[in-house]
């Protein structure tokens, strides 16, 4: 399969797991974080960490829009969806996760009209066909799913869509690293840029952490080849003493980010002065709300909204995960009370969250010694 | 006279969801933790895609099998083929040739005739095809909206093949996994057929009686065959991670060596699927001791729709009751069983 094949081929990972080997000095210990969380599931989804040497640790970051998403959220949009009127659509990795009555999959199980989509596009599609009822789009993920969002919103304000709303959860990713590194139990030595949103925002937004916080960034793809390519770039940055910002993720990555995308959130969002991120707190101007311009279309002017405030259970060391102070099995929940089928962490919901990632292929295996050898 | 202790019941979930029924781990803990411990005092034996009982001295195999899919016709196939096959090759893989067959109809008022006649001929010609013979029915009708169309259920009685004992306990470190051909052909095309995603393929379902091939597989290496399976919902990750519990041993799968269209794999990659825990209606597993895998993979490639029929892992000590991919670079990861449930009514 053109695309994927090429950056999973055997001999190319093998000769980029020497590289990292040759570059990476034994004297020391590197801790990278990988921002987004589809790089955390690529991580423990192709075995990448069996490749690298012990002294390399990779720190798993907050870059997953599900898992710090605050519990009340869920609640809010779903008192929405109580309308039996209502018709509440989300992406697939939102209908696991519980809010404090239950997750949108538990409500559908109880009757509420709950759809999953794979494109907002698709919930015009929906008004459209049914012009008697109120399409309630739940939207969240950073800036990689916000100018699709942006988009669909322009599109029902040029149908006149008035049975379509958007109960909007976007966040951004800049303040979230910032967070990250303004707090005092981080010790991070460089990053793996996020892949999908910087094809939106391209690199230039990450030249402060190389600049001012003198840590090495590189843009990396999904691929096995990508991520361990990024590794190469980050400890050659290292070795040289000369943090900057590189793109390993050219063929999709464009320096200067995507202009049209840009204009489209810059028309129909703006940034809320802050808003709680699960297990960070709050972090101001780290997330957008939809324009007074598109009142009509924005859930949250719409319809009366509780505002809940869910405190996660005291034993989540949710936010010490995410932080990346933790291991996820070094949680007293983890693969006991919480599980991917049963989550109470948000970590453990999304196939990003990296509790889920670390349970689903790596937990469970840690008996093994070079198991590889001899396959 | 002494009354048994009442069984214990273990299925805390607090109401059904659409992931029980998903064949994932949620289907498992509904049924070893509520209907097995109520209808047949909890599961002693590891349970199998059929039951062997004995009728005056007479081995039988017996199972029964619902079909909900929607939509009722898609490339490849149709509710009523679904309906033979399932049964015939939940029989198959248990070891036993299915005899006859008995179906049930549960119909939605307002359903048109011509597409229930459909049906009816897509089983019987199934049927003709598997050369087993229906012999009895029932047939219910629901209020308009209370039903999806149609609903098939077909219980099979069938004889088990002379000299084979399938069962995980017999499953020895060493012994090789086979996988009859490429997967994810059916839950892909059921996927696609709803026209819920724009997305075209050009993808059939693989929906066929296995019997052929677990006959030709049992006369070239019957004493070797320890255990089989048809990888049905959750697919072959599912189905070897219950194997790999009951038997308590590794399963490795070496993830390059499974043959998956590249079709399938695509539309995987777009919708964050993994081939592994997509079903299948045409394919089965087996795990055979080593020195009968040669035999074993001829038979089954020799056959027409058996070319694909290759040796996708092997069996370990360590780590326990756990399925382990390994990569073509040397990479591990653990394959878990289907979680929740990823895709819609596929059978």
């Amino acid at each position: 399969m053109k695309y994927v094949d090429e950056f999973r081929e055997a001999g190319v990972i093998r000769k980029a797991a020497e590289e990292i080997r040759r570059l990476a000095d034994p004297e020391r210990q590197y801790r990278f974080m990988e921002v987004c969380g589809g790089h955390t599931h690529a991580i423990y989804r192709f075995g990448l960490k069996d490749l690298l040497p012990s002294n390399i640790e990779l720190i798993h970051g907050p870059g997953c829009p599900v898992c710090v998403l605050p519990m009340g959220r869920i609640d809010d949009a779903v008192s929405i969806a109580r309308d039996p009127n209502v018709i509440f659509t989300a992406f697939g990795d939102m209908m696991r996760v519980p809010g404090r009555d239950g997750s949108p999959l538990e409500h559908k199980a109880r009757g509420m009209d709950v759809r999953t989509v794979y494109s907002p596009a698709d919930t015009l599609k929906l008004a459209q066909k049914n012009p008697d009822r109120h399409v309630l789009f739940f939207a969240i993920g950073f800036e990689t799913t916000a100018p699709s969002t942006a988009l669909t919103l322009m599109r029902a304000k040029s149908l006149g869509l008035r049975n379509f709303s958007v109960f909007c959860n976007h966040v951004t990713i800049i303040p979230a690293i910032r967070a990250i590194l303004d707090s005092p139990d981080m010790r991070i030595d460089a990053f793996i840029g996020p892949g999908h949103v910087s094809t939106v925002i391209g690199c230039r937004p990450y030249e402060w952490i190389a600049k001012n916080e003198r840590k090495p960034i590189v843009v990396s793809g999904f691929e096995p080849v990508d991520i361990l390519q990024a590794i190469v770039m980050l400890l050659r940055q290292l070795k040289a003493g000369e943090p900057k910002v590189e793109n390993q993720y050219t063929r999709v990555v464009p320096w200067e980010g995507n202009r049209s995308a840009l204009k489209a959130m810059a028309e129909v969002f703006e940034l809320r002065p802050y808003f709680e991120w699960r297990g960070m707190g709050f972090i101001s101007q780290s997330a957008l709300r939809i324009r007074s311009s598109y009142a009509q279309w924005n859930a949250e002017e719409r319809f009366p909204v509780p505002g809940v405030r869910v405190t996660d259970p005291k034993a989540a060391q949710c936010g010490e995960v995410l932080k990346g102070a933790l291991k996820p099995a070094q949680c007293k929940l983890f693969g006991k009370e919480c599980t991917p089928e049963h989550p109470i962490g948000a970590l453990m919901v999304s196939s990003e969250g990296s509790c889920a990632a670390y349970y689903n292929y790596e937990h469970r295996k840690t008996a093994l010694t070079s198991i590889g050898a001899s396959a | 006279m002494m009354s048994a202790a009442p069984p214990r019941i273990r299925f805390r979930d607090a109401q059904i969801e659409m992931a029980h029924g998903a064949g994932g781990k949620a289907s498992r803990r509904l049924v070893e933790g509520l209907f097995a411990p109520l209808l047949f005092g909890g599961c002693e034996e590891p349970l199998a895609d059929a039951a062997h009982v004995s009728i005056n001295g007479t081995r039988v195999a017996i199972t029964t099998d619902s079909f909900v899919v929607k939509p009722l016709r898609f490339p490849g196939g149709s509710i009523g083929e679904l309906a033979v096959n399932g049964t015939v090759n939940d029989l198959a893989v248990s070891g036993a040739v299915a005899e006859n067959l008995v179906v049930t109809y549960v119909l939605e008022a307002g359903l048109p005739t011509e597409e229930l006649e459909a049906e009816v001929r897509a089983m019987a010609e199934a049927a003709q095809r598997a050369g087993i013979a229906i012999v009895g029915g029932d047939t219910k009708v629901v209020e308009h909206g209370k039903g999806d169309r149609m609903y098939i259920t077909s219980t099979g009685i069938g004889r088990p093949i002379p000299g084979l004992t399938v069962a995980p306990q017999s499953v020895r470190p060493g012994d090789v996994v086979l996988l009859s051909g490429p997967i994810g052909d059916h839950g892909i095309t059921i996927l696609l057929a709803r026209g819920e995603l724009d997305l075209e393929a050009d993808i059939c379902s693989d929906t066929r009686s296995v019997l052929p091939f677990v006959q030709l597989l049992v006369t070239a290496a019957g004493a070797g065959v320890r255990w089989m399976r048809d990888p049905t919902r959750g697919g072959v990750a599912t189905s070897l991670n219950e194997l790999a519990r009951d038997c308590g041993l590794c399963v490795t799968v070496f993830e390059d060596r499974v043959p998956v269209r590249d079709v399938v794999r695509g539309a995987c990659e777009l919708l964050g699927l993994d081939p592994l825990h997509i079903a299948n209606e045409g394919q089965f597993l087996a795990v055979v001791a080593p020195e009968y895998v040669d035999a074993a993979l001829d038979a089954v490639r020799s056959t027409p729709g058996g070319s694909g029929c290759a040796v996708v892992g092997e069996i370990r000590e360590e780590p326990a009751a756990v399925v382990l991919g390994i990569t073509a670079y040397g990479g591990t990861r653990v394959i878990d069983m289907l979680v929740g449930d990823p895709l819609p009514r596929i059978c």
